[in-house]
């Protein structure tokens, strides 16, 4: 297939979207991708897809497995380099080369993998990668840690959040449950993201009970008024917490929706391609 | 707002505020302190040494357990950073070995003079482990198997070099000896060799507790996955991991010329596998992420400590071997104990 270079032009995915898929400006957006389009040799991964993420939202995508939807966010956070389409942030275009590209323009990404090293403790885990250093020529000629400062924003961080189960910040990541575990990745990204917080299926490897808590850390988030996309084919938890849903499907977009607009069976059934949204 | 309600405890919530057995206390705190067990290995079996024979605890004797531990203690360091990130180096004390060669014919033999000898010595050191990291980041091949390599090709080129041939004591410049030098400290008689090697614990030490790069050495072996979606930069770690160690290892080369009075291919022989068993007996993990370098010093002073006490006490030098084999497996056995930690 073609693909065409500038935005103007029609893509693939220039049709009915939904109830709540109209596209909008860019410059009033969080997050815009325009046409992207990502092939792995003759698999199309991506086939002109473009979504919004507006101010202060859940966005949940939604997708059979190989829908594309982990292709699209990876697109978008620096993890692949799309081969053609537009990404916006804020309104300026973006080119995110890696994964750290993406985190400094304060991007923050969740995975399912419980992504925390179990011997460290919360604290470290929580800074891990960006340590503070201490004040004074302890920091910058010996390269000290500020331990205890990181000690102290960490139980911050976790309280804005409302973890209270947890409390002290120097028990190693391994002596958590999963959830508490994910809890902690959750608290992480929502500290130090700027824009919007990625969580890739965050309750997969968690329990009921647990995905109850996740759900609820996704709540405070975005009371924090910090959006969030939510990559997940939990349906129950899609349509509790989401307030648009972008369907994934066949690398392409099948429609996007809300939960006051349609039902988790119908929305099943656009996913697997059994019904498609009519325009009307 | 609360995430976890407080919900009236539950029978498996009540059974999880259980007291703990003694046992389980044990755990937890070995888990807190990894270097308690050789630290109370080392208490008790000097003590139980010292009931045998008397002799043992006499300052000349645990000055000379000083002096012969202090190279594999060296050694041991560069080998506790790496075997910290889940790897392992079989080269080490082939490295050392290689860079005291060369410090030593470079001086009597080039006529360089003995201080550059010994920094090209150093530098030739961390060479070689650069090329391990090299090799283990750029191919992705497993440590095992770059250092089984690293550790024949060093070997060959150090004996090539050479010759074969040793260099003695007299020919050198005095400044590769100095780390032989002795002085007393109170009734105790110690090299300087043995004070340089306190210091560099003490440096590596504070490196990896203390700095953000010692955090992410124990994060890449902890979970290195987790380290890179964390945005550490796993390779320039391990790369960085691995040319400290040759730093390290080419710097014992200075101690060890200064222990054994001559430059040998033929010395230390069994280091490079001894330097793991330090590692081990101190209490860091062969699945890496856990322990550190004060583990390391009393493994290394247990391995010693044994090799003379049980001399001492009149035992076979065989079971002295077959003893530390012991303590290899009880000590990594606890460390899979330990690891099944709970909550």
């Amino acid at each position: 297939m073609t693909t065409s270079p500038t935005p103007t032009a029609t893509a693939t995915d220039e049709k009915y979207r939904g109830p709540a898929g109209e596209l909008v400006d860019p410059s009033t957006t969080v997050l815009s991708a325009r046409d992207l389009v990502k092939t792995f040799g003759r698999v199309i991964g991506l086939d002109g897809v473009s979504f919004d993420l507006k101010a202060g939202e859940v966005l949940a995508i939604i997708g059979d497995n190989g829908a594309g939807k982990s292709t699209l966010i990876k697109a978008v956070t620096g993890a692949i380099v799309p081969d053609a389409g537009q990404v916006f942030l804020d309104g300026r275009e973006v080119h995110f080369r890696s994964p750290q590209d993406a985190r400094q323009a304060g991007i923050e990404t969740v995975y399912q993998t419980l992504a925390v090293a179990p011997a460290l403790d919360i604290a470290a885990n929580m800074f891990l990668g960006r340590e503070r250093r201490r004040k004074g020529p302890l920091g910058s000629i010996f390269r000290m840690l500020d331990k205890s400062g990181m000690k102290t924003d960490a139980g911050k961080s976790m309280a804005n959040l409302g973890i209270a189960t947890i409390q002290n910040m120097s028990q190693a990541v391994e002596t958590l449950s999963g959830g508490q575990r994910q809890a902690v990745a959750v608290a992480r990204a929502a500290t130090f993201a700027t824009k919007f917080v990625v969580l890739d299926e965050p309750t997969a490897a968690l329990g009921v009970k647990e995905t109850g808590q996740v759900l609820n850390l996704i709540q405070q988030i975005k009371a924090k008024g910090l959006p969030v996309i939510l990559i997940s084919h939990n349906m129950p938890n899609v349509f509790e917490v989401a307030d648009r849903i972008h369907i994934a499907r066949l690398g392409g977009c099948a429609g996007v929706i809300t939960p006051q607009s349609h039902t988790p069976t119908e929305a099943v059934a656009i996913m697997t391609g059994a019904t498609t949204l009519e325009k009307g | 707002m609360s995430v976890d309600t407080q919900a009236p405890a539950t029978a498996a919530e009540q059974f999880a505020r259980r007291r703990q057995s003694p046992l389980q206390r044990i755990q937890h705190l070995l888990h807190a302190h990894p270097s308690l067990s050789p630290l109370m290995v080392l208490i008790i079996s000097c003590i139980v040494f010292t009931i045998i024979n008397p002799r043992f605890a006499q300052p000349g004797t645990i000055s000379i357990i000083l002096q012969q531990t202090a190279v594999i203690a060296a050694l041991a360091i560069g080998q506790t950073l790496v075997i910290l990130t889940a790897g392992i180096d079989l080269s080490a004390g082939a490295i050392s070995i290689l860079s005291m060669l060369l410090m030593a014919n470079l001086a009597v033999n080039n006529g360089v003079p003995g201080f550059l000898a010994i920094l090209i010595g150093i530098a030739f050191g961390t060479a070689c482990g650069f090329c391990n990291g090299l090799l283990v980041t750029r191919l992705g091949l497993p440590p095992f198997i770059v250092t089984l390599g690293t550790l024949s090709i060093f070997t060959a080129i150090g004996l090539l070099y050479s010759g074969g041939a040793s260099v003695g004591k007299a020919k050198m410049p005095d400044i590769l000896n100095v780390m032989g030098t002795r002085f007393p400290i109170g009734p105790f008689n110690i090299t300087l060799g043995v004070l340089v090697v306190i210091a560099l614990a003490a440096v590596v030490g504070f490196a990896l507790s203390q700095t953000a790069w010692g955090r992410h050495v124990y994060a890449v072996g902890d979970d290195i996955e987790a380290a890179r979606l964390a945005g550490i930069q796993v390779n320039r770690v391990l790369l960085s991991v691995y040319t400290v160690a040759g730093l390290i290892y080419g710097f014992t080369a200075w101690v060890l010329i200064g222990r054994a009075g001559t430059a040998s291919p033929n010395a230390i022989v069994g280091a490079n596998l001894e330097t793991i068993t330090a590692v081990v007996i101190g209490g860091t993990s062969l699945f890496g992420g856990r322990g550190g370098i004060l583990g390391t010093m009393l493994g290394a002073l247990i391995v010693y400590a044994f090799n003379t006490g049980l001399a001492l006490a009149g035992v076979d030098d065989q079971l002295r071997i077959l003893t530390i084999g012991v303590l290899i497996i009880v000590a990594v056995s606890i460390d899979q104990w330990i690891r099944k930690v709970k909550a």
